[in-house]
């Protein structure tokens, strides 16, 4: 059977949408000052906030496989209202703007704050300010790409492989690491992914949360905000890195990708 | 994004004045973008509207940081009148031949120690702001307001270490207010304005006084509303809006 031919307004959209992608792209890298691009790489500023940027966000990353697998199972286990409910609290992060989220976790994290405050008189600890403040801003915005995908992947699973090995005598636990989790691989992986990437570009809660000290807070796209104001140079060659980077690991893990979601 | 937001509700506040009811006899209505620093945003709205009254020139804002302005006039963003909060980024759009005839400062503003109301950590000065123990919050050098606290810092010889760098002074603010921060570097103005954290004044010895000019730009399409506009900001009545809130006249 012949496939029907795509009409050509489909593909001019797909073009423009394309177009919408590619020109700023095209901006960043035409415009960059290649020749300074490697002195700007051994700047401390740059690598200090690569190396906070990097670490922030796998930290993120691994709080929210600790954490977000869970949810997802009770999310993929609920029904109804419940449910409903409970999906909604998990996706508020994507939908609210990350400056309000900062607000947010300042309100509840935060040396007045509902947990902050209790935190702050028992044991003097103070969050805000603090790499532990960029981590939990990060976590709190990339998370819920992780649930999503893992709640999508657990509701397509095959429950009879698990069914089998508890038949075969297997308790929750061994099934739970032999079988469910192997079977989650591709959702969990693709989910890492999506929210690795959140993390890393995460901007406005984390300034507003975590504020912004180089070695301590001042993440790439932080440092690329305020090189924008003094040293435009320097902040195309930092976007440029981060460019790099995002895209290197989007393009590894592609097939995956497409094939878990 | 804050930014964004802000210039977002000045248009909205602008818009939402409306039309007046313009007569026959009055001036025809004409419209004028001002480019100001984030900090006049308090004292240019009042100016807008007094504007409005009496010209009948509906006037749009884009309040943000002066070094984004800057940015944005020198990428060809179409305005009439600039106000800096600082002469060096004014000086940059003169030297780029973008403005008409000359700019003239309208307003200083000097910098204050925001604390929390009724000052519970007993800060008095510049000095204070060394104690160990102490969460304190400036704005980055990259900011005209984080580059003069850092002068008046060395001019009190004290040395800070700062918990963040706010990539704006209303982040200093915001920081301070919400309890986060035990005390800040920001403008007078921004005290008064803000209401929720209290000044503690710096001796004139240790401060730097900020000036803020303003130009009519070379690429109005209204020159007679972008002149009116200038002119009611040096008027008696505009440095009148301007002392209200928190600035010194000239």
């Amino acid at each position: 059977m012949r496939r029907a031919k795509t009409p050509a307004a489909i593909g001019l959209l797909a073009a423009l949408g394309l177009l919408l992608f590619l020109l700023p792209l095209a901006g960043l890298i035409i415009r960059a000052p290649w020749n300074q691009a490697l002195g700007e790489l051994a700047d401390p500023t740059t690598t200090t906030a690569l190396g906070l940027s990097i670490f922030s966000s796998l930290t993120a990353t691994g709080i929210a496989l600790v954490l977000g697998i869970p949810l997802a199972m009770i999310l993929a286990r609920t029904r109804g209202t419940l449910r409903n409910v409970l999906r909604a609290l998990t996706t508020l992060p994507m939908v609210l703007p990350p400056v309000v989220g900062g607000v947010a976790l300042l309100l509840a994290f935060g040396r007045r704050g509902l947990v902050g405050s209790l935190l702050y008189q028992a044991f003097g600890i103070q969050i805000p300010f603090t790499t532990a403040a960029a981590v939990m801003a990060e976590t709190f915005v990339a998370m819920p790409f992780l649930v999503i995908a893992v709640e999508a992947g657990l509701r397509s699973l095959d429950h009879r492989y698990e069914e089998a090995a508890r038949s075969l005598g297997a308790g929750y636990w061994r099934v739970f690491t032999r079988v469910t989790l192997p079977l989650l691989r591709p959702a969990i992986f693709s989910g890492a992914v999506l929210c690795w990437a959140r993390a890393l570009g995460e901007f406005g809660a984390t300034i507003t949360f975590a504020g912004n000290f180089p070695g301590r807070t001042q993440t790439v796209p932080i440092a690329v905000y305020l090189a924008l104001e003094t040293k435009p140079d320097a902040a195309i060659t930092l976007s440029l890195i981060l460019l790099v980077v995002s895209v290197a690991i989007l393009v590894g893990m592609r097939d995956r990708w497409l094939g878990a979601l | 994004m804050i930014k964004t937001a802000v210039t977002l509700g000045a248009m909205i506040v602008v818009a939402a004045c409306g039309p007046t009811a313009a007569t026959s006899t009055g001036p025809a209505r004409t419209t004028l973008t001002v480019f100001a620093a984030a900090s006049l945003q308090p004292a240019f709205d009042k100016i807008g509207q007094k504007l409005q009254g009496a010209n009948n020139i509906v006037t749009t804002f884009s309040y943000a940081g002066t070094q984004t302005l800057t940015t944005q006039l020198t990428q060809g963003a179409p305005g009439d009148v600039f106000a800096s909060a600082d002469v060096a980024h004014m000086t940059t759009i003169e030297s780029g031949g973008l403005i008409r005839g000359q700019s003239a400062v309208f307003a200083h503003n000097r910098l204050e120690i925001a604390v929390a109301k009724g000052n519970p950590k007993g800060i008095h000065t510049l000095a204070d702001l060394g104690r160990s123990g102490l969460v304190v919050v400036l704005a980055d050098p990259s900011v005209p307001a984080g580059k003069y606290a850092q002068q008046a810092l060395a001019k009190a010889k004290v040395t800070v270490h700062p918990a963040s760098l706010e990539q704006q002074v209303t982040g200093v603010l915001s920081k301070v207010a919400l309890g986060e921060a035990d005390a800040g570097i920001v403008y007078v103005s921004d005290i008064v304005t803000s209401g929720q954290v209290d000044g503690v004044a710096i001796p004139d010895a240790q401060n730097v006084i900020a000036d803020y000019p303003i130009a009519v730009l070379k690429g109005t399409q209204n020159v007679t509303g972008a002149t009116a506009f200038v002119d009611l900001v040096l008027s008696t009545e505009g440095q009148t809006i301007l002392r209200a809130a928190g600035f010194e006249g000239v």
